[in-house]
């Protein structure tokens, strides 16, 4: 047992599945020499070499297409592109190859490939480093995509994301890398597949996932303070969703407020809100709120960012309000 | 390696295949966009004729040639452009998208430059692993206006990765002649600026394609990639859909005189290679087995409704929900 970081428990992650897997590398920019844009292969480059620890150009899509090619030839690529803003240079392969090419094949080409990206705003980066895309990752039917917000999920879903037969993306928030906790020094077992109760409450859910799962877990502190017990769900994976702990966690307390810092236009908010309404429409007693992004590309000075960004205060009265105590 | 009779055969088999195509295309038979190579065919003919068949190739949408040469049945090709269950890919990918792994075929790709990096990251699997085998890489000269071109033959060069880069030059990117879409129309000169070997070669002239290839893919088979253009032509339409309104049939007409299968027929007669006669007999070879593949694609079934969201996930349908 020690205390890590969500980035050290990433980093952790990736070496030991370099150290238990001859096909694992790691590829992208500045992860070798430099030790990672945020500083989660620190370390590897020494350790693994430049054939394992890969630095590449800054050649988003030649790089993940290579990840694709070496996927499909046997190996088992991690690929970490710096930002989900940069990700959409490799758009073209995520989607028309990556998650296309089992199906358009007939089923004989799989791709085993883990796509690791920061995501996500709070720390002033502006308008092109910020933004939450992995709502529209979701959206992509081939395509797996993971959202740590833990200390245990950033050790633990590298593994089960490496054994998978098809293309999973790790969306790590970078406003969560300096988040730390107890974990236990072998890895952690997660699956991939469930969401998670981080908070038990029978009053209201709070569904989340990501960097809004601290916000949440504080909102919930801040409405026990006034007696409402709030139960956080951990959405963990957005594909697949975990319909059947939504339903679950909406039967119990029949409100739900669906916090996520992507836009609220055809968010993923959107899509859960529409799941509850199809699969639990009879247990709620009020509308399913949405607590998301305003609709604007995050500006750098902090007050306006923090006021674009989902708050503490803003769940907490989203909350309320659907209790009719607003 | 095949030899010249070999090879003048299997440009018939995709000419013939083609014909058969375009014809089955206005009977309505076979739908989608489809891309003739007509023209183009000492292209695929001589460069898979120098790879091993553990090599591995990566094609465009006009990829029926390429996959009939890799070692496809003309069965599954033309059941794939059926949309027939024993296709090459299932009947899922259709005429732009074949695909046979066990022929080393990846595909079939619809995106202008989207296969090159799939075949760095083939070469880069197996430099890894220690294996020989090499990529080639089909694109056409579109391509080369596309980043990705730029990104893969650096990365290719940085790397020392085992892929041959074939650009088929016909001249136009769909309708966009290559003098309205790049400066500097050199495209073998422009290659070598990333560090690789680059050749253009006679793209009608299987004779020159094959010497050039067999460097390449030598080369390539020692580490170092590189590139050939080949100048070729295609005689038919970009598509079933394209009214040729950006070029003139006289210089379709030119281009027809340098017919590839007629260029290579007449050495062979010449050099005594092929009787007199052979010829017809050997196309009527190829007829009766393009009949073969109709009559195969036509009895093949068609995949179940209940099985429409198969292979997004190996797990199955459910894991993606």
């Amino acid at each position: 047992m020690s205390r890590v970081t969500c980035r050290d428990a990433m980093g952790r992650a990736i070496r030991r599945a370099l150290l238990e897997d001859d096909r694992v590398f790691l590829m992208g920019e500045d992860v070798g020499r430099y030790g990672g844009c945020f500083g989660v292969s620190k370390g590897l480059y020494d350790e693994f070499g430049p054939e394992r620890i890969r630095d590449t150009p800054l050649s988003e899509s030649a790089f993940v297409g290579a990840g694709i090619g070496a996927a499909i030839a046997g190996m088992r690529p991690i690929v970490e592109i710096m930002t989900c803003n940069f990700s959409l240079l490799a758009l073209d392969q995520i989607l028309n190859n990556a998650a296309t090419l089992r199906h358009m094949s007939g089923g004989q080409i799989g791709v085993p490939l883990v796509i690791r990206m920061t995501t996500g705003g709070g720390r002033q980066l502006a308008a092109q480093h910020s933004h939450s895309l992995e709502g529209w990752y979701a959206h992509i039917p081939g395509l797996t995509v993971l959202t740590p917000a833990t200390v245990e999920d950033f050790a633990g879903m590298l593994g089960p994301a490496l054994a998978d037969p098809d293309p999973v993306l790790i969306f790590e928030h970078g406003g969560l890398y300096n988040v730390d906790a107890e974990l236990p020094d072998e890895d952690p077992a997660v699956d991939i597949n469930k969401a998670a109760v981080r908070r038990a409450g029978q009053d209201i859910s709070l569904l989340t996932y990501g960097g809004s799962l601290p916000k949440c877990m504080a909102a919930a502190d801040e409405l026990a303070a006034s007696g409402i017990e709030a139960e956080v769900i951990d959405l963990r994976v957005l594909r697949p969703l975990d319909d059947e702990a939504i339903v679950t966690t909406v039967s119990r307390t029949h409100r739900a407020v669906v916090v996520d810092e992507g836009w609220r236009s055809g968010g993923i908010g959107a899509e859960i809100s529409a799941r509850i309404m199809e699969q639990a429409f009879w247990e709620l007693d009020a509308p399913v709120a949405r607590v998301a992004t305003a609709e604007v590309p995050l500006p750098y000075p902090k007050h306006l960012e923090d006021a674009a960004l989902p708050s503490v205060p803003a769940i907490v009265g989203a909350a309320k309000e659907l209790l009719g105590r607003g | 390696m095949r030899d010249r009779v070999e090879l003048l055969r299997d440009m018939v088999l995709v000419r013939q295949f083609e014909e058969r195509c375009a014809r089955l295309y206005q009977e309505a038979k076979i739908r989608g966009f489809v891309h003739l190579y007509v023209g183009e065919e000492a292209v695929a003919a001589a460069v898979m004729g120098v790879l091993q068949p553990r090599d591995r190739a990566v094609a465009t949408y006009r990829d029926h040639g390429h996959a009939l040469l890799k070692g496809v049945s003309p069965e599954a090709v033309m059941a794939e452009m059926y949309g027939r269950v024993d296709g090459c890919s299932g009947g899922r990918g259709g005429s732009m998208h074949l695909f046979d792994v066990a022929h080393g075929l990846y595909g079939g790709h619809g995106i202008v430059g989207g296969g090159l990096p799939i075949a760095v990251g083939l070469a880069l699997a197996d430099k890894l692993q220690a294996r020989d085998r090499v990529t080639v890489c089909f694109f056409g000269e579109g391509a080369v206006a596309e980043g990705e071109f730029h990104e893969c033959l650096n990365l290719a060069a940085l790397w020392s990765l085992p892929v041959v880069f074939c650009c088929e030059n016909n001249l136009y990117a769909m309708g966009t002649a290559l003098e309205r879409s790049e400066a500097d129309t050199d495209l073998s000169v422009r290659a070598a600026t990333y560090g690789l070997a680059a050749w253009s070669v006679d793209g009608m002239d299987v004779d020159a394609v094959t010497h050039t290839a067999q460097r390449a893919v030598e080369m390539a088979r020692g580490g170092a990639p590189c590139f050939v253009e080949c100048r070729t032509y295609r005689f038919r339409a970009h598509s079933m859909y394209d009214p040729e309104l950006y070029r003139d049939r006289a210089e379709v007409e030119r281009w027809r005189e340098r017919d590839p299968i007629d260029l290579h027929r007449t050495r062979l007669e010449a050099s005594g290679d092929l009787e007199p006669g052979a010829f017809d007999a050997m196309r009527a070879g190829v007829d009766a087995a393009i009949d073969r593949a109709v009559a195969f694609a036509e009895s093949s079934g068609l995949e179940p409704l209940d099985q429409l969201t198969r292979h997004v996930y190996a797990a199955g349908p459910e894991a993606g929900r």
